[in-house]
């Protein structure tokens, strides 16, 4: 669904991602693990076209996307999420995800002085979704609190809720579980698993939470120093030498064993 | 008594001028967050446009078309947003703060044209020949239908401004304006947006300046200097409270009741060689008055109240 191909970007001296290659598959719940810095939120910023690669390429549906905008790469299907929340402060989280979904004729300046009926009528069916959404991630009770009041949690649910305003192919979740209470969580890991499993949609997810990486997601690709390390199936790459010297320590190691 | 209504109609409608011209910014600044700093270059060129178009006569400058006033205001709209589009192009990728330094350069290139094209403008002696000047109390209830007519305009632009706020349109503008790169992550493509809201922003100062220009009846480049025609307007817009078009309109009746109260004063107390620290003073004061405001309300006299779908 999506390869990447030797990307690379640099930041000033530092290479934040140094020649990254590795494959999204369609359908899968692609794990992306690796210390602090490994450049994982970088290569999903270019992945969704937050900033163009210096150099490689993405190819997304057979198509090379290398270097399209973020609005362009959304209408395509790519939807992120971003590790620290941006949320839009002075809205209320209800108006946060109402904005979200694509193409509304109020979007256009005419149409909301000239047809106003229509545009309402439209608003209704958006402000629905929104509440469900709302409703779904236990925020209701916040629905007309300025976003920028939010608890940390908070805003970070309304970051995953404004990717369930839009009909996309590809999510990209940026350490979805940082800072959401065990319950909820679990109750995301479903569904995100009853999105892949009804909805066909693709995910590649970013946690350093590795319970969550282990129940939900299959291949684990493991980053560091702005290259892939390793990859396969959360055993393996739990299990590999450079992994553990590299990331999760041989501590880690006895913990998640013990753990199985 | 008489004088205080005549004092009044004229009062009303310079307020309802800047009202215009506050709601032009608001959309700008309040809706979408582009700090435009030169609001008297789409001022003045809206008020040139309706100015050409609606003059009549033999004149040295542009003009003499003989166009009615209202085809004056949509030329001056017109004109204004697309000066806006092409200021817009070239300038709206860039960074908030360089946008802000790029319009205070066009807004002088602007002044420097007028001043010193003369066979366009008129230059500093100023542009002659245009019809209709309502700021004239003696003559016959003319002034008064002007201050009802400018009402009506600056009713007008207050419900396009406000169905455009509270629309996905103004949430989108929103959106961009407290966090672009997630708007732009959201699928909103920020770059045309913005221009839009430039465009329709300017598009509004320029109506202000057409309606300036008929009420007036002259108009010369001293009438756009950067305090009356920028400065005063931002003050305005942040005291009445930004982001929402009743208190731009706010704003701008009570600044410009305090503008035209201290001139009366400085003018009454200061002896007449002092007038131009008089100037100075009255600045000093609405700065003070809006460091006062802003410690007071720090969103303005009317804060905006991000709008909560209503129920049904
Ligand atoms: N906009 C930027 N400007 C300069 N340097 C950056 C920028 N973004 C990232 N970097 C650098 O790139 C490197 C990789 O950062 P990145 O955010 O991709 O790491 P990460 O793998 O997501 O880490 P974490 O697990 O802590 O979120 C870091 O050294 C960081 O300092
Ligand atoms: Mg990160």
């Amino acid at each position: 669904m999506i390869s990447i191909q030797s990307l690379s970007k640099s930041f000033g001296g530092v290479k934040a991602v140094n020649g990254c290659s590795f494959d999204i598959e369609q359908g899968t719940i692609t794990g992306l693990i690796g210390p602090n810095g490994a450049g994982k939120t970088t290569l999903f910023n270019m992945i969704a076209g937050a900033f163009a690669p210096t150099s490689g390429k993405i190819i997304y549906q057979g198509q090379d996307v290398t270097g399209l905008r973020a609005d362009q790469l959304f209408h395509k299907g790519i939807v992120r999420t971003f590790q620290i929340p941006h949320e839009f402060e002075r809205m209320t989280a209800l108006e946060n995800l109402m904005m979200v979904p694509p193409g509304q004729n109020g979007e256009n300046l005419f149409r909301t002085w000239f047809s106003w009926a229509g545009v309402r009528n439209q608003e209704r069916e958006v402000r629905k979704k929104g509440e469900e959404v709302l409703e779904f991630l236990q925020l209701t009770h916040i629905r007309d609190e300025l976003a920028g009041n939010l608890s940390g949690g908070q805003k970070k649910l309304l970051e995953l809720g404004r990717t369930m305003m839009t009909e996309a192919k590809v999510v990209l979740l940026d350490e979805p579980g940082a800072g959401v209470n065990r319950t909820l969580l679990a109750k995301l890991a479903e569904m995100i698993k009853q999105l892949r499993d009804e909805r066909g949609y693709t995910f590649a997810l970013i946690e350093h939470d590795m319970d969550l990486i282990a129940h939900l997601c299959d291949p684990v690709v493991c980053m560091a120093q702005g290259a892939v390390l390793c990859q396969g199936d959360f055993e393996s790459v739990r299990s590999n030498e450079e992994v553990l010297e590299a990331y999760l320590g041989s501590s880690a190691h006895q913990e998640t064993e013990g753990k199985a | 008594m008489e004088g205080l209504i005549n004092f009044g109609i004229l009062f009303l409608t310079m307020a309802g001028i800047y009202g215009i011209l506050s709601l032009g910014l608001n959309v700008q600044w309040g809706f979408t967050g582009m700090l435009n700093v030169g609001i008297a270059a789409f001022f003045a060129v809206g008020a040139y446009s309706s100015a050409i178009v609606t003059s009549v006569g033999d004149l040295p400058h542009w003009g003499g078309i003989g166009a009615p006033m209202i085809i004056g205001f949509a030329a001056a709209m017109i004109v204004s947003g697309i000066m806006a589009f092409f200021v817009g192009l070239i300038t709206l990728n860039l960074r908030s703060d360089y946008l802000a330094i790029a319009s205070i350069g066009i807004a002088e290139i602007i002044r420097l044209v007028l001043k010193n094209e003369e066979w366009m403008t008129g230059g500093v002696n100023g542009f002659t020949g245009i019809s209709g000047k309502f700021n004239n109390i003696f003559d016959g209830g003319h002034a008064l239908l002007y201050m009802i007519m400018v009402m009506v305009v600056l009713g007008i632009a207050y419900f396009l401004c406000e169905r455009a706020y509270k629309s996905p349109w103004g949430r989108v503008q929103r959106a961009i304006r407290e966090n672009e790169i997630a708007a732009r992550a959201m699928g909103k493509n920020s770059l045309s947006f913005r221009l839009q809201s430039f465009v329709l922003g300017s598009a509004i100062m320029g109506l202000g300046g057409a309606v300036y220009t008929h009420f007036t009846g002259f108009i010369s480049p001293e009438a756009f200097d950067p305090l009356l025609a920028t400065f005063l307007i931002w003050v305005m817009l942040i005291a009445g409270g930004s982001g929402n078009n009743k208190g731009a309109i706010l704003g701008a009746f009570i600044i410009w009741g305090v503008w035209s109260g201290t001139e009366f004063i400085t003018s009454s107390i200061l002896p007449a060689d002092m007038a131009t620290q008089g100037a100075y003073l009255r600045v000093l004061f609405i700065g003070i008055l809006l460091q006062a405001i802003l410690l007071t309300r720090p969103q303005g006299l009317l804060p905006e109240n991000a709008p909560q779908p209503d129920k049904d």
